[in-house]
């Protein structure tokens, strides 16, 4: 059942993110931007799985926890400093409060329930940042840095242009290697390294509380909460809980995102983003370790490289073939690429929830067991 | 004084007069059979004493302390565990890891964030699981996804999540239901293995007159939400009474 222990499943793991401007060369997603997003939404559906895949209890409201993040460390960045470690405290904190208003209330109810309330509440928290609370989130223009900003501990130090975002002076945009290997431009920026560390931290914590006895109780929500009921376990502490770790590593990815881009809109904590989050979880894998990255990574792919294909790209593509058969692929193919993306997209969730309910790494599984013969053996054990 | 004391339960549902003045005393130690005829009241008695329902009027007190209006992991933590009439276990965990869980929570109570060590290196927990699993001879059975145990070993999986949380009182509501004879059999013995190396109080709520005479010290009847008559197991075969409401149907 245990494929490898756990250091070796972590060590591979940092190996694999530290590596990756390397590793996503070839596929042309290495540029920092995306990256960045690979990592950020990465941690964000790390902590949405420790909800939804350990308990089952399926939010739609954890764009507001993002929401807040952003907002939280955009106003660090206008008040105090634009070094991110205060921004990324506040977000996380702000989250870890509204998610333990907004658990509180939700959680009184389980199942379809539970997921009308989040909903309900996430909408509620994308009106208020979109006009009543203008003051605060700037409405429709959304949250920006201006350059009367006071940023009292570092306000003087910038002249007529906006500073940009910095971990004590590394300025998070700033490209410190740029070698070209095997043919491929190649930049590594300090931006993508902090989100990489945050991510392995965030694959760390996610896999010590999976392992832990508060991750077996959380299993054992989702499994039978009336046996656990009268097992002498107190329920709702232990779901709101997991709630509130949830929220905060969204508040988490909220601020990172700020941290790429200091401006924090009201869009990001409408409900569809949240829609996302259950996407990648369940598209990954959820209630495993890995999964969820896995699902991230392959959502905001294709949100940002299968979107780009337009009708020429795939003209180039099939320039070999007779003009006939060209035109015919590209009239067949275009539909599912550029703005379409979003078709492929739901092609393959069907695909995956159909046939790997279990999710990316149920079929990695599955491709093993075929490649080692473990399938057969299982197979055969089975028969006899 | 027992150690379990209901006085003058009431329960209505709507029109309906479910449970009407009951009274019981259950002496600490002994093995008190609820039994009637379906529709007698006995499951909602049942779930008056765990905290799922909360009766009209009357007291229930546990070891002296009153628990009515205490929630069903207050109750379970004062040492009143229960099987129920199907197998409530943690369907899509191992065998192992639903023992753990009553485990945990019998030593760590009913909430606590412990997300820092791994619950697979925690010797005392492990060791405690192994061995209820030895004494009801499920250790082969350890790694086995749950789900897919058989319905007799669900029950024994059940019971043994119940006992290892060293329970002061369980309560069985109908363990043998829809078993063949032979498993039934087995409860019976199991049961009795568990009387004689723990000498747990037991409310058992049983159809199968086989099984109550078997296993039962003390009978009391329920018919219609009263208790019509308590006593010894041979009285209790005689008593015109329940002859009437209910023995005259089954086969004795």
């Amino acid at each position: 059942m245990k494929l490898m222990n756990d250091r070796t499943l972590l060590i591979i793991f940092a190996a694999f993110v530290l590596a990756a401007p390397l590793i996503f060369a070839p596929t042309g997603a290495a540029y920092p931007d995306l990256l960045q997003r690979f990592a950020i939404y990465g941690i964000f559906a790390i902590g949405f799985n420790i909800l939804f895949g350990l308990t089952g209890y399926l939010s739609f409201g954890h764009a507001a926890f993002l929401g807040v993040g952003s907002y939280a460390s955009v106003w660090m960045f206008k008040l105090l400093t634009m070094n991110i470690i205060p921004a990324l405290i506040l977000a996380v904190v702000m989250a870890g409060l509204f998610s333990l208003i907004i658990g509180y209330v939700s959680l009184r109810r389980s199942g379809i329930y539970f997921s009308i309330l989040t909903l309900a509440f996430a909408q509620m928290s994308y009106n208020l940042a979109y006009s009543v609370l203008t003051p605060l989130t700037n409405g429709e223009t959304g949250l920006q840095l201006r350059l009367d900003d006071p940023r009292y501990l570092d306000g003087a130090s910038v002249e007529g242009t906006l500073p940009s975002t910095n971990l004590f002076g590394l300025e998070m945009k700033e490209v410190f290697w740029n070698p070209n290997i095997l043919g491929y431009d190649l930049q590594f920026n300090y931006g993508y390294y902090v989100c990489a560390v945050l991510l392995i931290a965030s694959f760390y914590i996610a896999m010590r509380i999976f392992r832990s006895p508060f991750g077996l109780m959380l299993r054992a929500v989702k499994t039978n909460q009336n046996r656990l009921r009268y097992t002498g376990i107190n329920t709702r502490p232990y779901t709101l809980t997991a709630f509130v770790i949830s929220g905060m590593f969204a508040g988490l990815a909220g601020g990172l995102l700020a941290t790429m881009d200091p401006l924090a809109g009201a869009e990001r904590m409408q409900w569809t983003v949240g829609g996302e989050v259950v996407l990648m979880v369940v598209l990954g894998g959820m209630g495993t370790l890995i999964g969820p990255i896995l699902g991230a990574v392959f959502i905001k792919y294709f949100e940002n490289i299968f979107s780009k294909i337009n009708e020429g790209v795939l003209h180039s593509w099939f320039a070999i073939m007779p003009e006939w058969l060209d035109n015919t692929l590209v009239a067949i193919v275009s539909p599912f690429v550029g703005k379409g993306w979003h078709l492929t997209l739901g092609a393959l969730f069907m695909i995956v929830v159909i046939f790997l309910p279990g999710g990316l790494v149920d079929g990695a599984k599955r491709i093993g067991g075929w490649i080692t013969g473990a399938n057969r053996r299982k197979a055969k054990a089975e028969a006899e | 004084m027992g150690i379990l004391e209901v006085q003058n339960v009431n329960k209505h549902f709507g029109g309906l007069h479910a449970l009407n003045n009951v009274n019981l005393d259950v002496e600490q130690g002994s093995v008190h059979a609820l039994i009637g005829p379906n529709g007698a009241g006995k499951s909602t008695f049942l779930n008056c004493l765990i905290g799922k329902l909360k009766p009209d009027t009357g007291s229930v007190k546990f070891n002296g302390e009153p628990v009515l209006g205490k929630a069903p992991h207050e109750i379970n933590q004062l040492g009143v565990s229960r099987v129920f009439q199907t197998p409530e276990i943690f369907g899509e965990l191992s065998v192992f890891e639903n023992v753990m869980i009553p485990c945990l929570a019998h030593r760590d109570g009913a909430f606590k964030i412990n997300a820092f060590s791994m619950v697979m290196k925690d010797k005392e927990i492990r060791q405690k699981a192994e061995d209820i699993l030895e004494d009801m001879g499920m250790k082969d059975k350890m790694n086995l996804h749950s789900g897919s145990l058989s319905r007799g070993d669900k029950r024994r999986l059940e019971m043994a999540m119940c006992l290892v949380q060293e329970p002061k009182l369980l309560l069985l509501d109908e363990p043998t239901a829809g078993m063949a004879r032979a498993d039934t059999n087995n409860t019976i013995d199991l049961l009795k293995h568990i009387g004689e190396t723990r000498g747990i109080t037991k409310v058992i709520i049983e159809h199968d007159m086989h099984v109550v005479f078997s296993l039962a010290t003390t009978i009391s009847v329920l018919a219609q939400g009263a208790i019509i008559a308590e006593g010894l197991p041979e009285d209790i075969k005689g008593h015109p009474k329940v002859r009437e409401a209910y023995l005259g149907e089954a086969e004795v």
